[in-house]
Order: structure tokens, then C-alpha cells, then sequence
């Protein structure tokens, strides 16, 4: 299978504090690949390298074959159509409506006519499981699993062949989370997306994550499937994943 | 609550500590007095009894570890005698993670030369930082002005509205207030001369020329410059800039440029009615006051008021606007995760956008004057 992305000997630097030392990944095509961790292991900051929102100090990082660090304006403007972000707070555009933020890439994008975009609004939002009625509603109007979702389906607006999500299940109930896991799962099958995404929540590892990367102490501790997780020898992958019984 | 107390006696040569009822961070500090007035330095044993003690809290017995330490360091033997399994636990939970924890460091004591410095370096590097800003404006930007379907008419005609035409109504009052302010100040002291028509003259140049541009800038600074910094500071809090950056929405193209440029077009607008509004305020003076009739006074208006003055402070309205408005953004963009800081950006940006309006316009006033215009 092809590889999606490769970070290559990826080192980070905040003032003088280093979070990546010589960090390692290749994500393959059709994955859901998951970034694992304690707190403060810089999983939220590869995933922002990752989508060029923040530089690496050295090291490199590619994504859809593109070269992130000798990457030229237009290529980045193309990249960045392919694939969709989903932030830990969802982040919309709080000016819109629903419906507004979903439709945006493809208003600014695409020619398409008002009422194709509107069909496709519409679809997005049954496909992710939120009500034709929220539409109309403003991000302060709705509750965080709905502002997840609605954000999930921008991201998903422009069907893009790569999804980053950040902690898509936090600080959402048990039952929506699991309605989220079964609805990535479900996106993957009928859209075949790449999904990389950042996870505390072990229940939606096993259910959704085919491989993981494991980060500590700066470095990739363990990379590939869940089977034989447990055999690793490393404080926080005995201690996250050593009550886990499947 | 049992009584609580601390009895210190000597039994078989060695020093006793019995403690009664509880111990815990009410009680204490006092405690740790008279433990300290203690001289221990005769002491070869002493014994810490709990035997009578109810309940001991984790400071408690933080105090108690050190004080251990202590006195075995000082070579002295500790007994604890104990038989209340909480408290020995709680001493137990105490000591283990006493023994792995770290202190923490406090940070050094900093001289004011020390401080001096940061702060220079600190005020360098935001300079650098805000010609950053402006390089990424010029160079990278202005792409977006020079090929015409870039840009964004529907954004520009939004910030049009928002930050000008809502303006329209506390411009044209305050322009008017400052016209009637100046006028019957100036009136009163050209009274004492008979020199009444000489109102208008001075009314017209100061008004056009200075006080309209100026007091415009100030009440635009304070209400759409604060605007976008806050906006702007918000949205990046929200990751609604992160957002935007990603799906590729350059926030130069959809937030900044469009802010600028509807600004520089309705600057000179509001300068314009603040021109109106100012000399309105005047009229009204001039005619109660000094007897002027409005026919008079706009005969007298046109006669020794010169065009360029009107032209020279509409010309400013530009400049002026790039001015709070570049500042105003740029302050947004520096707003960093917290919630604080907008409050702080938001203060400096009105306070920096003002003064380097005030700077701007002396600028233009020796430039213009050697210029003899
Ligand atoms: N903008 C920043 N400036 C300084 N340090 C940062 C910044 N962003 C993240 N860090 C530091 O980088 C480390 C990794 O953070 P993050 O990627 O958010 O961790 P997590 O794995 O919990 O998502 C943390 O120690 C954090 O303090
Ligand atoms: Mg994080």
C-alpha cells in the first residue's frame, strides 16, 4: 500500500525545550492510524507540523507525496484542499451558521450553483448524524458532540482523501462517542479516507485504530498494530494498556 | 472536638513528644513553635507519641517527616510509637513520597539591569516582529489588490458597514460637539476684540485641516481598531484561524486585507462629514453668540478658506486608516492563548494606533508646511 505520510528524524523545539528528538512514522493508505501518549508528549504539535501549521526545526515530514519543507505556495494551497482538519474544540467559524461553515470550502473552492452546495450540505450533515434542523443553528447554539460532528462535516466537505482529527471523542458522553467511533469507521469504508487521529480514549483505540504510534520520551516507543502492544516493554504502554482486556 | 494539645516530658533520659487529640494544618504552626523553642542539642533520643493522637493530616505529617530528618541527622535516635493504623499510613504515604519528590526550583531573583535588558530585548523583538508583519502584508499580499478576481468585494463591503457606516452616527456627534466647543471658547476671547468674522477663518483652517482628521481617527481608533483586535484575538483563542489556515483560507486574504482597504476607503468619508458636522457646530455659535447670520458666514467661508486645507486633511484619511488599521490587526495576530491577553492587546493597540496617528499628522504638518503648501 502506499504511504500517505512519512516523517522523517523530525525534531521540535519551543525555546529551549525539545519535543521531538528523531521521530519516526509512515502512515498508510486507507488507515485509521492513531497517536498515542502521555500528556505533553507533542502529539497535538506533530499533528500541527503535520498540516503545516507550525515548522519543524529539522527533519522532514510528506504528505500525499508532497515535501512539506520545500513545499511552494500554490502546492500547499492544493494540499491543503485535499484533506480535512478536525480541532480538539472543533472550531468553527463561530460569524456562521452551521450549514454556512460546511458549505465555505465549497462556496470558495468550487463553482458550483447555491443549490448543489445546498444538496451537498444537506448530505454531510445526515451523513454525520446531526438533524436537518440544526443547520440553521450557530455554533454557540449546540452542544460539544454536535459542534463535533458539524465540524467533522466541514472537514469532510470537500471529500478529502485524508482526515486529521484531535481527540474526536474527548469530552463527549460514552454513548455519542461510540456513535463517533462507528461513524469514522463507517466514513473510512464508503469514502476510503486515510485517518490520523490523536486518542486517550482506549475504548475507541480498540474499536477504530488499525495501527498506532506510540510516542515517549521524544521518540516513536512503538509503531504498528494493537496485537502485540501489550508485550512492549514501556511504563506508559504497561500502564495504559495493561488492564485492557478485549 | 477533643482537646488538643502537646505535652513535652522527659522519661528514662529521653525526650518525649506526646501529642493528644489532633493534628492537623489548623494547629499546626503553633506546634511547630514550640517544637522549634525546644533545645535539642542534649537530647540523644527522643520519642514522638501518637498514642493519644486521633488524626493527623498530610501537612501534619510533612512536619513530622521533616523534623525526623532533622533530628536524625543531628544524630539523635526517633521513635514513632504509634498503633492507629490511619495516621501510620498517612506517615507512611507521606514518607515514600517525600523521598521522590523534587523541590521545586524558584526562579532566581533578577537584578534591573536584568530586567532592563529582557525588556529591550523584549521590545526589539516585537519591533522585528511587526515588521514581519508588514513585510508578509507587502510582499506577499499585495498579489491578492494587483489581480482583480482576488479580491473579495463581499468581505470589503462587510467591514464597509461594520466599521465605518455604524460609525457614521458618533462621528458626525462628536465632530459636532468639537466645533461648538472650539467655536465659543475662540469666540469668547475675539469678542474682547471686536474681531467676530474672524471665526470662520480660524474655525475653517483648524477644523479642516486638523481637527477633523484627527478627532475621526481617534473615535475610529477606539471603536473599530479595538474591533479587530479583538475579533481577530478571539478567533485566533477559538483555533478559528488554525481552522481557516488549513482548509487554505489564506487569514490575510479573508480577514486582513479586506479590513484595511475598507478602511482606507470610508477614512476620508467620515473625515468629510466630520468636516460638515464641525462647521455646523461652528455656524450655530457664530450666530448665537457673535450675531454672524449663516449667509455670512459661508460667504466669509468661501472667501478665506482655501480648498487645499479641505483636500489636505481628507488626504490624510488614507494614511490614517492603514495606521489603525494595520496596528489593530497586528495586535490581534500577537493575542496568544489566553484570554488575559486580548485585554492587554486590545489597550495597546488604541493606545499604539493613536499616538502613531498623532505622529503621522506631525509628519504631514512639517512636511507640508516646508513644502510651503
Ligand atoms: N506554542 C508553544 N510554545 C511553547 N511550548 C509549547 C507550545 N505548544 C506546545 N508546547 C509544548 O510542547 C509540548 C507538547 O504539547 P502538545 O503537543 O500540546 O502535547 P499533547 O501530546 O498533550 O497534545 C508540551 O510540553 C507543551 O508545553
Ligand atoms: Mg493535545
Amino acid at each position: 500500500m502506499k504511504n500517505i505520510i512519512e516523517v522523517r528524524d523530525v525534531k521540535t523545539i519551543f525555546d529551549e525545550r525539545i519535543v521531538h528528538n528523531g521521530l519516526n512514522l509512515t502512515v498508510k493508505e486507507g488507515e485509521i492510524y492513531g497517536l498515542l501518549g502521555p500528556s505533553g508528549c507533542g502529539k497535538t504539535t506533530l499533528l500541527r507540523e503535520m498540516v503545516m501549521l507550525q515548522k519543524i526545526n529539522s527533519g522532514s515530514i510528506k504528505v500525499l507525496d508532497y515535501e512539506l519543507n520545500h513545499i511552494k505556495n500554490e502546492e500547499a494551497q492544493q494540499l491543503r484542499q485535499k484533506w480535512g482538519v478536525l480541532f480538539q474544540s472543533g472550531a468553527l467559524f463561530s460569524s456562521l451558521k452551521l450549514k454556512e461553515n460546511i458549505a465555505l470550502p465549497l462556496v470558495e473552492y468550487t463553482n458550483l450553483s447555491k443549490a448543489m452546495i445546498n444538496e451537498i450540505v444537506e448530505y454531510k450533515i445526515s451523513i454525520v448524524g446531526l438533524k436537518s434542523e440544526d443547520a440553521n443553528l450557530y455554533p454557540s447554539q449546540i452542544s460539544g458532540g454536535m459542534k463535533k460532528k458539524a465540524a467533522l462535516a466541514r472537514s469532510l466537505a470537500m471529500d478529502p482523501k485524508l482526515l486529521f482529527l484531535d481527540e474526536p471523542t474527548s469530552g463527549l458522553d460514552p454513548i455519542s462517542a461510540r456513535e463517533f467511533d462507528a461513524l469514522i469507521l463507517k466514513l473510512r469504508d464508503i469514502l476510503g479516507l486515510t485517518i490520523v487521529m490523536v486518542s486517550h480514549d482506549l475504548q475507541s483505540i480498540y474499536d477504530t485504530l488499525d495501527s498506532v504510534a506510540i510516542i515517549d520520551n521524544k521518540k516513536i516507543v512503538y509503531e504498528g498494530s494493537l496485537g502485540n502492544i501489550k508485550s512492549v516493554k514501556n511504563e506508559f504502554i504497561q500502564t495504559f494498556f495493561g488492564k485492557y482486556n478485549e | 472536638m477533643e482537646h488538643s494539645s502537646l505535652d513535652i516530658l522527659h522519661v528514662d533520659g529521653k525526650l518525649r513528644l506526646k501529642f493528644f487529640g489532633e493534628l492537623t494544618l489548623y494547629n499546626l504552626t503553633s506546634y511547630q513553635k514550640t517544637v522549634d523553642s525546644i533545645n535539642f542539642s542534649r537530647e540523644t533520643d527522643v520519642i514522638i507519641d501518637f498514642m493519644e493522637l486521633e488524626f493527623l493530616d498530610s501537612a501534619a505529617s510533612i512536619f513530622i517527616y521533616n523534623l525526623e530528618k532533622k533530628l536524625l541527622s543531628d544524630g539523635i535516635q526517633v521513635e514513632i510509637l504509634c498503633k492507629n493504623e490511619d495516621i501510620l499510613e498517612i506517615i507512611h504515604l507521606v514518607k515514600n513520597q517525600k523521598q521522590i519528590s523534587t523541590k521545586i526550583a524558584h526562579s532566581a531573583k533578577r537584578g534591573i539591569l536584568e530586567k532592563l535588558g529582557e525588556h529591550t530585548y523584549q521590545n526589539y523583538l516585537g519591533f522585528l516582529s511587526f515588521m514581519a508583519f508588514m513585510g508578509e502584508l507587502f510582499s506577499n499580499k499585495i498579489c491578492y489588490i494587483i489581480s482583480f478576481k482576488n479580491i473579495r468585494y463581499k468581505e470589503i463591503a462587510f467591514e464597509i458597514n461594520e466599521s465605518a457606516v455604524k460609525a457614521f452616527g458618533i462621528v458626525a456627534l462628536t465632530s459636532f460637539l468639537i466645533g461648538l466647543v472650539v467655536a465659543y471658547q475662540s469666540a469668547y476671547q475675539l469678542k474682547i476684540y471686536g474681531a467676530n468674522i474672524f471665526i470662520v477663518d480660524m474655525l475653517g483652517i483648524s477644523v479642516l485641516r486638523e481637527l477633523s482628521p484627527l478627532i475621526t481617527a481617534i473615535v475610529i481608533a477606539g471603536r473599530s481598531g479595538s474591533a479587530f483586535t479583538a475579533q481577530i484575538g478571539a478567533m485566533k483563542i477559538t483555533q478559528e484561524l488554525d481552522a481557516m489556515r488549513t482548509m487554505g483560507f489564506d487569514p490575510y486574504k479573508f480577514l486582513v486585507i479586506p479590513k484595511i482597504i475598507a478602511l482606507m476607503i470610508t477614512m476620508p468619508i467620515l473625515i468629510f462629514i466630520s468636516d460638515i458636522m464641525a462647521v455646523i457646530g461652528g455656524i450655530v455659535v457664530a450666530n448665537i453668540d457673535l450675531g454672524i447670520t449663516v449667509d455670512l458666514f459661508l460667504d466669509r467661508f468661501s472667501e478665506v478658506v482655501a480648498a487645499k486645507h479641505f483636500f489636505i486633511g481628507i488626504a490624510k484619511g488614507p494614511f490614517f486608516a492603514f495606521l489603525i488599521a494595520t496596528i489593530g490587526i497586528y495586535r490581534g495576530l500577537m493575542v496568544k492563548d489566553d484570554t488575559q491577553s486580548i485585554g492587554f492587546n486590545t489597550t495597546k493597540s488604541v493606545v499604539e494606533s493613536i499616538f502613531a496617528v498623532i505622529i503621522c499628522d506631525a509628519v504631514f504638518s512639517i512636511a507640508l508646511t516646508n513644502l510651503g503648501i
